[in-house]
């Protein structure tokens, strides 16, 4: 194990929590940690120890992949004129009660 | 049944936990990375939960009208009943992460035997505090295998850490003789009981640590008698300050 330095301190871990069963997990923040065990531990003490979840991920944050800020015109923008992609754009047909 | 026996009983189990607590907190603002400082912290609070529960039972059961504030906070050092295994200095991480170990796995095998006691209460306290006492000993367990499996450094450090700590651990198996009828009566449990399966979960973690087991040579004992090393009273001095500077005082 590589002792925590302020010049080198331990690998980030992204920390993702489930607030109930079947709900999605969702980004909670993140802690230091030398491994996955120790991610764990280290997420439950900081961000779960009142009851907020049932379920814990943590992810080691050099592994996820984020769009930039520059992504943003090309990633989203086209979709604010696509109306037809939100179900609200369809009249419903005479005879559906259902909705 | 005899509330005397049973009260000496109690604080046994109690004063582990407030002692040991206690010392735990002494990291608070200290420990190596925040996130670990959060960790002892909530250790900390938790034995001294379980404290305040056990003490709660032992001052109805005593029926001297002291409450669970008055035993913690104005008892004198000879009146603890602690292992003197919970009262040593914290030392460095390496200390006391391995006393946290040692204690922890001890404190899981007797919640688990006391969640089996006659007593509701009891059992109900034990068996909200075994789901604690097992997540420190994961908490502890985990970090002395990084410790002992680490650098020279932490590897020596955590090895001094065992050498010192294991003639206290003795005293933890020696079941006290005045607890005999609690015994046969199902209310308590028999810690000499619980040594086999905790040398073995703790053999079993320290070989994983690449730590030597020490010996088992001669064993300290006294803290269940009420007879205790020079580092309780300067523990309770600190401790109890504020409650014997300010008694009665409310926040």
């Amino acid at each position: 194990m590589t002792p925590a330095s302020p010049e080198q301190p331990w690998p980030v871990w992204e920390v993702f929590i489930q607030p109930a069963a079947g709900d999605p997990h969702e980004h909670a923040g993140s802690v230091h940690a030398v491994d996955a065990e120790h991610a764990l531990q280290n997420a439950r003490d900081t961000y779960a120890r009142r009851n907020e979840g049932v379920s814990l991920w943590v992810v080691p944050a050099a592994a996820i992949t984020a769009s930039t800020p520059e992504d943003m015109g090309p990633f989203f923008d086209p979709a604010n004129d696509k109306a037809y992609r939100h179900p609200q754009f369809y009249k419903v047909p005479k005879g559906v009660k259902v909705f | 049944m005899a509330p005397a026996a049973l009260f000496t009983a109690l604080c046994r189990v109690g004063d582990d936990r407030l002692i040991l607590g206690h010392r735990t907190s002494e990291w608070c603002g200290h420990a190596p990375i925040l996130e670990e400082d959060i960790a002892l912290a909530n250790i900390a609070l938790d034995l001294i939960g379980q404290a305040t529960l056990v003490l709660q039972y032992a001052s109805a059961v005593e029926g001297a009208g002291r409450t669970e504030d008055a035993l913690a906070y104005f008892r004198e050092a000879v009146e603890f009943r602690n292992a003197m295994l919970c009262e040593l200095p914290r030392g460095d991480f390496g200390v006391t992460t391995v006393r946290q170990f040692l204690h922890g796995v001890f404190s899981v095998l007797q919640w688990d035997a006391l969640s089996r006691s006659v007593d509701p209460t009891i059992s109900g306290i034990a068996a909200k505090a075994l789901k604690e006492s097992r997540y420190h000993v994961r908490h502890a367990g985990e970090w002395v295998i990084r410790l002992g499996d680490g650098t020279a450094e932490s590897h020596a450090r955590t090895q001094a850490a065992v050498d010192a700590l294991w003639p206290y651990t003795g005293e933890l198996f020696m079941q006290p003789t005045d607890e005999a009828d609690l015994v046969a009566g199902g209310l308590t449990a028999d810690v000499s009981l619980l040594a086999p399966a905790w040398q073995q979960q703790v053999r079993d973690v320290l070989a994983r640590a690449t730590l030597q087991v020490p010996g088992d040579g001669w064993m300290h004992r006294g803290g269940r008698d009420g007879r205790h090393t020079e580092h309780l009273g300067h523990l309770l001095a600190e401790m109890q300050i504020v409650a014997r500077s300010h008694p009665g005082a409310q926040w």
